[in-house]
């Protein structure tokens, strides 16, 4: 097996290693480098921090094993290798009548890496998370293959979910999708105009999917304005759009300055008339709307960017708007600011959700950046919220570890499943995750 | 009555995006290789994605016992039947310089095996009077060079013989594409030094398709490779012979 030696990232950018990586298109080829050197898989490295990174090791790229490898049409139960991408499923089942039921903000999102990281979509109040719809997932542990269901090896498909990939290399797994009449969807826009009034659209929204743009630079009265989105799947039948635009080159460090990102926001807040808009988009837009934009994290320059991402109890909406005030005040965020409303369905013990309200920003990386997002997170810690291990490149192993209750049982799964931690990743020895205590 | 593809050396990355095109066309696909478990992996996928059909079939370039069988099922399922030809084979030139017997296999590989297989479905598409050959070959046919000249030769050898094969097919409607990719993005570059302008497999896939419609003869993919080719054809061979390129 050839390795290849590079510099690579995780989606922020932020964070980088130096290492090897293989990049098997066949099974064997995958048996091969994994009994060379068993490492960590990644995916399409759209978590945005270091958790498909492995600095100084090697890893492996599973990105060509991509096959589809069985579909009940009448039920909608799919099985496919890992390194698929999400919107690659949805583009060729939509038009048949099956949607993945959890989709993440990005099509490019491989299977393997939904499960590693139990990633949830706009539906997640209704549907739970990406793990609840697994109905068993394949891992490769060193030369043993093992199945996982939640009725079979239920504690290791309990770690695998939400599991980094520590407890094997996903190999394949079996979801079941969701019927899905067309390949639009049908969306309510409306104006928040400020937090309280944010909140109180979002309690009252029943739409299957729901999200909300938030103008993290907005102040005083108008702090927490934004639009949310309300979508239902519609039956309407559209081809499916193109393929994406492509940033060619980092943009400059000022494309994000603030005054640039303010008046954005003020126009992208207007563009939405005052009493709301109802209009039907193709299923790709909706969901995965950053996609249209090849390689939109060069947008925040060579030094890249963090994403914050909490979730907070319900009874902590004071808190979250805390939160959001700092972030207002810093005038430090971009554009790309969301909130939404989560249920408690998570199918892991390291699994993010929980029920109640999840914050997520982009910030370039700049002077005072790190120092505000750790003062978000002890505010969260506070809150009894939680961090995404999607997303985090900041944290310290105590916060987070206090915020997974069942880490200590996780990684002493992890260890069984992986007893040389040879699966260890930088996200991992960053917090120390596998260490028991 | 849909079209049946034969794709030989299915497993490569190139040929995986190419059949998935014609997959979602709803194309009969044969595709043939050496490695039985994945191209049945490969056959489910295809059979998903549209395909009204899609056989695993057991192919070796160095084994011309293998070809009849394939050529045999293309011809029981009627209609145009088509062919792409992704197989070939690259060792490092130093391997070769210190085995030269491996280069019969490279030749085999890249060359011969695809020819004769090419010579024996000939009158077969000549007798369905329609159908498309894609011969991919590779820039490396373009001039002998230091870093792989044997590969190179072999390339070349692919493509003359394409340009007459065309030149015979063309009168009964068979259609004849040679390929020259660049540098692509697939298992046999991977991680190697010196790679520039790298192009995706469903890149490449998808101007083969576009080249078809329009019935080219010689496609350069990524484009840009052709005005590469020509520079490096224009230089002289007593400068040539001294370079390293």
């Amino acid at each position: 097996m050839r390795w290849k030696e590079t510099d690579y990232a995780g989606w922020g950018r932020v964070l980088r290693a130096h290492g090897q990586i293989a990049r098997p298109e066949k099974l064997a080829a995958l048996k091969a480098a994994l009994a060379e050197t068993p490492a960590p898989a990644i995916g399409n490295r759209r978590s945005y921090n270091d958790a498909p990174l492995n600095s100084g090791g090697r890893v492996i790229d599973m990105t060509r094993l991509d096959r589809i490898l069985s579909f009940e049409p009448e039920t909608g139960l799919l099985e496919a290798e890992a390194g698929i991408e999400i919107g690659e499923i949805a583009r060729l089942f939509a038009p048949q009548g099956w949607l993945p039921t959890v989709m993440p903000g990005t099509g490019r999102a491989t299977l393997g890496g939904c499960i590693a990281q139990d990633v949830h979509g706009k539906s997640h109040q209704q549907d739970g998370s990406f793990g609840q719809h697994v109905e068993s997932v394949t891992l490769l542990q060193g030369e043993r293959r093992v199945s996982a269901s939640p009725t079979r090896n239920k504690a290791l498909f309990r770690a695998t979910m939400g599991g980094l990939g520590q407890t094997g290399v996903i190999l394949s797994a079996k979801i079941r999708m969701t019927p899905c009449p067309g390949t639009m969807v049908r969306v309510t826009e409306s104006r928040a105009e400020n937090w309280d009034e944010f909140i109180a659209l979002l309690d009252r929204s029943t739409a299957p999917y729901v999200v909300g743009w938030i103008d993290a630079t907005a102040r005083g009265a108008a702090m927490g304005r934004g639009i949310l989105e309300e979508g239902e799947l519609s039956a309407t039948l559209e081809p499916w759009p193109k393929k994406a635009r492509r940033v060619p080159l980092d943009a400059p460090s000022s494309a994000l300055a603030s005054p640039v990102v303010k008046l954005f926001n003020a126009a992208y807040y207007r563009r939405v008339p005052e009493e709301g808009r109802i209009r039907e988009r193709p299923i790709a837009d909706f969901f995965f709307p950053l996609d249209k934009i090849h390689d939109w994290n060069r947008l925040y320059g060579k030094r890249g960017f963090y994403q914050f991402q909490c979730v907070v109890p319900p009874g902590k909406v004071e808190a979250l708007r805390a939160i959001m005030a700092r972030i207002a005040e810093s005038a430090m965020a971009s554009p790309l600011a969301v909130l939404k409303r989560m249920g408690p369905g998570r199918a892991g013990m390291m699994s993010f959700p929980m029920g109640g309200y999840t914050l997520a920003l982009d910030f370039p990386a700049r002077k005072g950046v790190e120092a505000l997002i750790r003062s978000l997170q002890q505010m969260v810690l506070e809150a009894g919220g939680r961090l995404y291990l999607a997303k985090d490149a900041l944290a310290e192993g105590e916060t987070i570890r206090a915020m997974y209750p069942e880490h200590g049982e996780w990684a002493a799964i992890c260890d069984r499943a992986d007893p040389a931690r040879a699966l260890e990743t930088d996200l991992t020895r960053r917090l120390g995750l596998r260490s028991m205590t | 009555m849909s079209e049946t593809w034969i794709i030989l050396g299915a497993t490569s990355s190139m040929a995986r995006a190419f059949a998935r095109l014609k997959a979602e066309q709803g194309a009969r696909l044969l595709l043939a290789g050496r490695d039985m478990a994945e191209l049945r992996r490969l056959a489910a996928d295809m059979r998903l994605r549209g395909a009204e059909e899609a056989e695993a079939l057991a192919l070796e370039a160095r084994n011309p016992a293998t070809f009849a069988p394939v050529i045999e099922r293309a011809e029981a399922a009627g209609g145009m039947i088509s062919a792409a030809i992704f197989i070939g084979s690259m060792p490092e030139q130093a391997a070769i310089d210190a085995d030269p017997s491996l280069i019969e296999g490279v030749v085999a590989d890249s060359f011969t095996g695809p020819a004769r297989f090419l010579q024996m479905l000939a009158p077969v598409m000549e007798a369905r009077g329609g159908g498309t050959v894609v011969g991919v070959g590779s820039v490396a046919g373009d001039r002998g060079r230091l870093g792989n000249y044997v590969y190179g030769a072999a390339k070349a050898g692919f493509a003359t013989y394409l340009s007459g094969l065309r030149n015979r097919l063309g009168r009964e409607g068979v259609h004849v594409l040679t390929v020259k990719p660049g540098f692509v993005d697939t298992a046999m570059t991977w991680g190697l030094e010196g790679m520039f302008l790298v192009a995706s497999p469903e890149a490449v896939a998808a101007s083969i398709e576009r080249a078809m419609a329009k019935r080219k003869n010689t496609l350069y993919t990524p484009f840009f490779w052709r005005w590469i080719m020509l520079i490096i054809r224009l230089i002289p061979e007593p400068l040539f012979k001294k370079l390293s390129i």
